[in-house]
């Protein structure tokens, strides 16, 4: 038993968060997120540079990590700094590259890990609501490959993303398990049509609409009509990569309200004197520290090969830092009084990030009621077994 | 990273399984498991036990009579202690008195009461709450006045004590006295050692919420005490209190318990049917269930964690406040959805069926006879033992450093 990482993983976070504090200040950061990338080109490069993208990847694949306490590692630093920079679409659609593609099709990884290509999942729908199974876009066979019809939405980073990966139907109907296939589209196929947003913690998402989108027959990833699995397992990489995420951004609220208790005064005296608040920050340290416990466990888990145990402590990671992430951005903001309203005050921004994690990749809700499925599955299993 | 035990730490815990199979009486497990109230000889039976074993004073060091574990193996045997359904160990004179003996005594009280607080000729209760101080220990107002006649040194005390945990088994308990009324709050209080059996001391119990008989006060008239019974120096017993308190607290959380509660309630919710379907499948009370299934995962780890950092050499300082605080609570919230799950059958009381041998056909569920008194009785995790908002003093003071 031991609750260190590696030197490996401390010195890989030491530099990346050196580099962070260098070049994302809050000014520039909100730049970059107000900018019409809704990143910083330049940040993300070096952060490909200093190997944040590679550490997501395992060695057979030209990565050097891989893990989850790699992954982990990586997405505490980006939440510690309320980096914006799209790491996460590297993560997913890198991550589908290597379970699922081909030797051609692997080749992107290489240009994602350098920073150079951006990389976005397209999956989620008007309506689907954190249900993965929820694909009405289709694609149909054509002489040539497939052609894709249908709408994504809130797709991070959509508007200008450069290789999107795609969920379309291949058969069967639109809540159906089986018949989802995976697609890779470059972002700039004809058909494709993007009404891009801002997002209100940072940073840029696009509705992707898809009119007769005609891909190759080598844009298939993976079997056709067996693309859920897949999901899946990067759908796993990604709730290890919000949780860290949350717990690196939930650190900062936390040290930053505790500063606040230290020094505001009222009636003469530091707030922090007043026992009411004190035990609310009581309480908000020790469901921080069971949120580090949560990450601690999805990180171990996501490389269990049991599906079972691997999705329940995926689960509920995110069912915990969904609401524990809501309880910290909510406290902070109280804690901080009418400043905590302010756009001026970093901590606002963290606390909105904090809260929009959970609308990322299903809720708390939604990952509770995944745990408990997940959890009849195998009350099933042993009364037929 | 590393979440495994080591194969070492496993094979231990494989010698830990084989001694419950092997030597926990199935009828004590039995009572146990079913919630059952432990009597006098049940206890000092598997006290004996244990100690047969050389694993009743499992923190102790070595040279008197521990078996040299570390945390992990504490944690190890604790929890599967509380899964096979072992009772908890009595904490007064094993985890309380001992560790003070051993850090303050002087070498005759370690060679007189060590041996006797392993071999359970002294059974040992707790002298600290009084009806003044509860949680604000520091307020203590017994007395004990040093007099020198014919027969020797000795003190008087007078005063009361009270919440004195199974005082009525007792025949030594350890007192936080003051000795000088003129010293503010912390400083003039002694840790004095009394014979229940002296004339002038007087017990009385006090029924609890459950019916249960547990608890007691404990009244002190001009009750003799020889000075030799004074642990460490006179006016420094502050200091041994709170060396208590931080003493070895790692296993605070009750993981065990919480665990072996959980696989309960999980039994019941399957079996329990509401609308024809069992209770599991109900989406409120199985989102209720999952919600405290999933704290405790995390609060193992948590645990482990501050483990961890004591195997490292590290001191569990306020941490295991944090580890009081959230184990204390998913034990009551899974005691509670246990209640709960027993629907209307919750309500009657059979006070019988409390103790073994009731055999009478349960009113519902089997679980249902004991559920909510347990629930009840169980209220108090969350105040003994410094309640959870002194906890959270600690944590603010200690951690926060507000």
């Amino acid at each position: 038993m031991n609750f260190q990482h590696t030197e490996d993983r401390r010195m890989l976070a030491d530099s990346l968060n050196r580099y962070l504090l260098e070049n994302n200040s809050i000014e520039r950061r909100h730049a970059s997120a107000e900018g019409i990338f809704g990143y910083s080109k330049t940040l993300y490069a070096g952060l490909g540079e200093l190997g944040a993208i590679g550490a997501l990847f395992p060695e057979d694949a030209g990565g050097f990590g891989g893990t989850g306490f790699d992954v982990s590692v990586v997405f505490e630093c980006l939440g510690r700094n309320l980096a914006v920079e799209p790491l996460l679409g590297a993560l997913v659609v890198g991550q589908a590259l290597v379970a699922a593609g081909t030797e051609a099709q692997r080749a992107h990884l290489e240009v994602i890990m350098a920073g150079s290509t951006v990389a976005a999942l397209a999956h989620d729908e008007p309506g689907s609501h954190y249900e993965p199974s929820h694909v009405a876009t289709t694609a149909q066979r054509s002489a040539t490959g497939w052609v894709l019809n249908g709408t994504k939405a809130v797709v991070p980073v959509g508007d200008s993303a450069d290789l999107l990966l795609v969920s379309a139907r291949t058969s069967g109907s639109t809540q159906d398990d089986d018949g989802i296939s995976l697609f890779l589209v470059p972002g700039t196929a004809v058909g494709l049509s993007k009404r891009g947003n801002g997002r209100i913690d940072g940073g840029r998402t696009a509705e992707l609409t898809l009119a007769h989108v005609a891909v190759g027959a080598d844009a298939l990833l993976g079997t056709e009509g067996q693309g859920l699995a897949v999901l899946e397992r990067i759908s796993g990489y990604a709730l290890l990569a919000l949780a860290s995420e949350s717990l690196g951004a939930m650190d900062v609220a936390k040290d930053q309200t505790l500063e606040y208790l230290r020094t505001r005064k009222q009636f003469g005296v530091p707030i922090g004197s007043f026992q009411a608040l004190q035990h609310r920050m009581a309480d908000l340290l020790l469901e921080v520290e069971q949120a580090r416990s949560a990450v601690i466990n999805a990180a171990a888990a996501v490389d269990e090969t049991d599906r079972i145990t691997r999705e329940k402590a995926l689960s509920a990671a995110k069912y915990s830092v969904g609401r524990i992430g809501t309880l910290v951005a909510e406290e902070s903001i109280q804690m901080h009084g009418g400043i905590g309203m302010t756009w001026e005050l970093p901590l606002s921004h963290y606390a909105k990030r904090l809260v929009m994690i959970d609308h990322q990749f299903g809720d708390e809700d939604h990952h509770l009621a995944r745990f408990i499925a997940l959890g009849h599955a195998v009350d099933v299993d042993m009364a037929e077994a | 990273m590393d979440l495994q035990f080591t194969p070492q730490e496993l094979a231990f815990r494989d010698d830990v399984r084989a001694f419950l199979h092997n030597k926990l009486p199935a009828r004590i497990a039995h009572k146990v498991k079913a919630g059952q109230r432990l009597s006098k000889a049940d206890q000092e039976e598997w006290h004996a036990i244990l100690n047969a074993q050389g694993w009743l004073a499992n923190h102790w060091p070595k040279a008197h009579g521990g078996p040299g574990w570390g945390a992990v193996e504490k944690f190890i045997f604790d929890t599967e202690c509380a899964l096979a359904g072992g009772p908890r160990i009595v904490p007064f004179g094993v985890n309380m008195l001992g560790p003070v003996l051993i850090k303050y005594g002087n070498e005759q009280q370690k060679a007189y009461w060590l041996p006797r607080i392993l071999s359970g000729e002294d059974w040992w209760c707790q002298g600290y709450s009084e009806p003044g101080a509860g949680s604000d220990l520091a307020s203590v107002k017994t007395t004990a006045v040093r007099v020198t006649d014919e027969t020797g040194d000795h003190y008087i005390v007078n005063g009361q004590k009270t919440w004195t945990t199974q005082g009525q088994h007792a025949n030594m308990i350890f007192c936080l006295v003051r000795t000088d009324r003129e010293a503010k709050a912390q400083s003039g209080i002694s840790f004095l050692l009394v014979d229940m059996n002296s004339p002038g001391v007087e017990l009385r119990p006090i029924r609890t919420l459950d019916g249960d008989h547990e608890v007691n006060e404990v009244f002190f008239t001009d009750v003799k005490v020889p000075a030799e019974n004074l642990v460490g120096e006179e006016n420094k017993g502050w200091t041994y209190a709170k060396f208590l308190l931080t003493y070895e607290r790692t296993g605070i959380a009750g993981v065990g318990f919480c665990v072996a509660a959980l696989a309960k309630l999980k039994v019941i919710a399957a079996r329990v049917l509401k609308n024809g379907q069992p209770l599991a499948q109900d989406p409120l009370f199985a989102a209720r269930m999952a919600r405290v299934e999933i704290d405790l995962e995390n609060m193992k780890t948590t645990n482990l964690r501050v483990i961890a950092a004591v195997a490292g050499g590290g001191v569990p300082g306020a941490e295991s406040s944090m580890l009081k605080i959230r184990g204390t609570e998913i034990r009551q919230e899974i005691l509670s959805l246990i209640r709960r799950a027993m629907g209307p059958n919750a309500i009657p009381f059979v006070e019988a069926a409390q103790y073994e041998g009731y055999a009478e056909p349960p009113l519902g569920e089997p679980e249902a006879a004991t559920a909510a008194a347990n629930y009840f009785n169980y209220r108090k995790l969350s105040i003994f033992g410094g309640s959870n908002e002194i906890q959270k003093n600690i944590i603010s003071k200690m951690i926060l450093g507000l």
